[in-house]
């Protein structure tokens, strides 16, 4: 069970390094929803009794990170019509190399951690918890379409919940969903805004709203 | 008596402080105009109303100092909130004297009807002022002293930017305000000490000795935040461009007694404490000589009357503190004729500055509203269109100068006295006497050389300019307050011996430390009523001399100055302000920074050659401006981080957490192991 939540694990972190090397915003939201459908497989396996409550939280989970989100976002998109994030803070290829230096990174830096208290969980969580929020850093950070910034978040949110599943048993169900909420409804929010954004300033560019800042 | 005397002055500051209601309800009336000049009075009456009540009960306070002192509870802060020394009485008497006479100039000088616009926030403030600097004179504790405090620095600022039409007016209104708040920070953290070391934050002597350490933090806030108020030397700045943009009657007001503010609180603080190392009193005397020196030199290079006067204030507050550090290191060495001579020429100094300063400033601003303009070099003339306001303005100059009939002299003379029994205290004091009294000679001279060139330039010769020309006397409102001042100046001068009561009951109350012991009286340690006398004969023989010429029937000619025989001179021939002073201004060239010298004029047809004798501030224009607005260009070097850029921010919060992160290194066990390697 364990080696196979370990190779779901990297096929994760594969895809992390797919979104930020690519250019098009419709293959990223894709990637995104891909992670969100394993991120509920993960949580399946987790567990080694299949109660209500799990079965809940997994379904929840791959309903609203791997169709309704990403369906919400394609639509925004298409509102929006743009198909590509033009010239990033941080170019494509760098940026990958980047995200396979963070994962590395990452990786070396849970060894020197001590993890006692979870010792039994597969040995990839953490490491790969670490890496996916680095990179939901980097594109944070690198991209400035309004869209993109909302999918760097979305990957963002994605290693705080595989960090989550170590405290699966201590984590209440009511929490998980009311994160699960919080993610739908901030993503909801910002895809109207990015519509507004649109309209006022004809351009996704986040750069724009710098005009605002007094 | 069932009307003490701190309860009249606790009316007074009421009163006064409510005088101004009256225009402040008019305001937006239709029937302003019409009304208008009546409230002003009505406000002007409640206020001299106010003030005189306030001087009875300071007069019956220093001449019979056991009044009761009332107790105010105030649960929040602790209790005596207000008290009535000598001290105080002595510091009130300016602020209602003057207080009432400036505000009946007003009435001439910045009518309502005139100025629709400010004079109901004048008569406002100008209450508030005066009520503010009675509240901190009688406050004993430390918050209520801070609320006089306030008040009056703020009710300040409103009065200096009055006419904030103009760009320099309001930049004066700055730089006072940042002045002023920083003074205030300073006091804070003085009444904060006060309170860590002596346990509370009543305003009275402190039960335990004090550490060295407490002491030397008190000195040094007490004279940056007093000091800046003072308006000592390095903390000037903000003296003279506030002293010009107010509106004549406030600087009278500013000059004469909220500087004075300044030395009542570090009076205050200073003799709160029951001995002071003798360093105190060096620093004192030391700025004191810088202030007086510095100042006149800088007022000789100034051509705006307003900002010459505000200079001169700058080189009197130096003179006070001169005689302030004279008492302290009287008292540090335990020698009583020193600091009874030091504190009496510091206090009487007080009172006659305040009382010629805002006699010339009074003289002054009706000089500038008959001119329309405050440059000498514009005025010229006035003596024979204006002769009161130019005679009452040389009776203060004649003060100022500290010459023999008027006030200035006797003050200046208990100051030189002082010094002079210093010579006896040993090598030190001869040290201190024999540099000291020097530069208050020097100081003496250079104030009469300033004088001369300004009421010279304004006054006498021919009009410079068609304004000039067209000037006419001031109305007798105004007229009446100078000629008290003036008579009020000559009687200090003719009849010292009538001070010894009053001071003495002052020092008295501030000598009564464990290390003096009872005080001399000042009576049997200055001869006043020598002085008094020589007065009096050069009065009488000046009187005389001006019957006789009066009887003689001789008529001055009107005639140009001497043209050396050119036939059409004008009256831009005439030697001008700065062509007077530029002898002086060139020796001191090194501290003012003075324009160059004009080319020399040589051969049949020279070249036009100019000059311009005016001097910017040292530490203003010099110091602080400069390094604010280097300040200013590595804020801006700061913005690239703040830009609004949602990306960078998120950055920021990356670095932060590696930052956290590296917490996380086990370090000490990597270097066990490389120790172990």
């Amino acid at each position: 069970m364990t080696d196979l939540i370990n190779a779901l694990l990297v096929v994760i972190l594969v895809l992390n390094l797919f979104a930020l090397g690519t250019s098009r915003i419709q293959s990223v939201i894709r990637i995104v929803a891909v992670q969100g459908a394993l991120l509920g497989l993960v949580t399946l396996l987790m567990h080694e009794r299949w109660t209500v409550p799990v079965a809940l939280s997994a379904v929840a989970a791959v309903l609203i990170k791997a169709i309704v989100i990403p369906a919400v976002m394609v639509r925004s998109l298409r509102a929006a019509e743009i198909k590509r994030e033009v010239e990033p803070f941080i170019g494509f290829l760098p940026s990958i190399i980047l995200g396979a230096v963070a994962t590395a990174a990452a990786l070396l830096f849970t060894r020197s951690l001590a993890t006692g208290a979870v010792a039994a969980a597969p040995s990839l969580i953490i490491p790969a918890s670490i890496a996916t929020v680095l990179v939901g850093f980097i594109i944070l950070i690198s991209r400035f379409k309004a869209i993109s910034q909302v999918l760097g978040y979305l990957v963002l949110e994605n290693g705080i919940y595989i960090f989550g599943m170590l405290l699966i048993e201590a984590i209440p169900l009511v929490v998980e969903m009311g994160m699960l909420l919080d993610l739908f409804v901030g993503v909801f929010v910002i895809s109207i805004i990015t519509n507004h954004i649109n309209q006022a300033f004809s351009s996704m560019d986040t750069r724009r709203l710098v005009s605002l800042k007094e | 008596m069932t009307l003490g005397a701190p309860s009249l002055v606790l009316a007074a500051i009421a009163l006064a402080a409510a005088s101004g209601l009256p225009s402040l309800a008019l305001r937006r009336r239709r029937s302003a105009p019409r009304r208008g000049p009546w409230v002003q009075r009505l406000s002007t009456s409640l206020l001299v109303l106010a003030c005189a009540a306030g001087c009875v009960g300071a007069l019956a306070s220093i001449l019979e100092p056991a009044s009761p002192s009332i107790v105010l509870p105030w649960k929040a802060v602790g209790d005596s909130l207000v008290g009535l020394d000598p001290l105080s009485a002595f510091f009130l008497l300016p602020v209602f004297f003057v207080g009432a006479l400036s505000s009946i100039y007003a009435l001439g000088y910045w009518p309502q009807a005139k100025h629709p616009r400010t004079s109901a926030r004048l008569q406002v403030f100008f209450g508030l002022l005066v009520a503010g600097m009675a509240l901190l004179l009688v406050a004993r504790q430390a918050l209520a002293f801070l609320i006089g405090w306030e008040a009056m620095a703020l009710s300040a600022f409103f009065l200096i930017s009055a006419e904030d039409a103009r760009e320099e007016n309001r930049r004066a209104g700055l730089v006072y305000m940042v002045a002023t708040h920083v003074g205030t920070l300073a006091l804070f953290g003085l009444f904060a000490l006060w309170r860590a070391s002596t346990g509370s934050f009543a305003l009275r002597a402190p039960a335990l000795p004090l550490g060295l350490g407490a002491m030397n933090g008190i000195f040094l806030l007490a004279l940056l935040g007093f000091g800046l108020k003072a308006g000592m030397m390095p903390l000037h700045f903000w003296l003279p461009g506030a002293h010009a943009a107010a509106p004549s009657h406030v600087s009278a007001m500013l000059s004469g007694v909220v500087l004075k503010m300044g030395i009542y609180g570090l009076l205050r603080m200073l003799f709160l404490l029951p001995s002071s190392p003798a360093a105190w009193g060096w620093i004192i005397l030391a700025l004191g000589a810088a202030s007086g020196l510095l100042g006149v030199v800088f007022a000789l290079a100034q051509h705006d009357i307003k900002r010459l006067l505000a200079y001169h204030s700058v080189e009197n507050i130096g003179i006070i503190l001169m005689g302030l550090g004279l008492a302290l290191l009287g008292r540090s060495s335990g020698r009583k004729e020193l600091f009874v001579l030091g504190l009496a020429g510091c206090l009487l100094h007080v009172w006659n500055h305040s009382l010629f300063k805002s006699l010339l400033f009074l003289g002054a601003g009706s000089a500038v509203r008959a001119t329309g303009t405050r440059a000498m070099d514009r005025m010229g003339g006035l003596a024979k269109a204006m002769p009161w306001t130019s005679a009452f303005f040389l009776v203060g100059a004649a003060a100022i100068c500290g010459l023999p009939p008027l006030n200035g002299f006797v003050s200046e003379l208990l100051i030189y006295l002082g010094m002079f029994n210093g010579l006896a205290t040993g090598a030190a004091g001869a040290a201190m006497a024999a540099v000291a009294a020097p530069i208050l000679a020097m100081i003496g001279a250079l104030a009469l050389a300033c004088f001369v060139k300004a009421s010279g330039a304004a006054f006498l010769g021919v009009p410079r300019s068609p304004e000039a020309a067209r000037a006419k006397e001031s109305p007798a409102v105004m007229l009446v307050p100078m000629a008290a001042l003036a008579v009020t100046c000559a009687l200090i001068g003719i009849a010292p011996w009538l001070l010894p009561p009053l001071l003495d009951s002052v020092i008295a109350g501030l000598g009564s430390g464990p290390s003096l012991g009872s005080v001399p009286s000042l009576g049997s340690l200055a001869p006043l009523a020598y002085v008094g006398a020589a007065s009096t004969a050069i009065f009488a023989l000046a009187a005389l001399l001006a019957l006789t010429l009066a009887r003689s029937g001789r008529r001055a000619r009107t005639v140009m100055t001497w043209d050396c025989g050119y036939a059409a001179p004008t009256a831009r021939m005439q030697y001008t302000a700065s062509s007077f002073a530029r002898g002086i201004v060139g020796m001191f060239a090194w501290v003012l920074r003075a324009p160059k010298e004009p080319k020399r004029l040589e051969g049949a047809f020279p070249e036009p050659a100019s000059l311009h004798g005016e001097a910017d501030d040292a530490v203003l224009d010099r110091v602080l401006l400069p390094a604010f607005r280097g300040l200013g260009r590595l804020s801006r070097w700061s913005h690239r981080f703040q830009q609004g850029l949602a990306q960078q921010y998120v950055l920021y919060i990356l670095i932060a957490l590696a930052l956290l992160s590296l917490t996380l290194i086990p370090y000490d066990r990597i270097l066990a192991l490389l120790a172990v390697n």
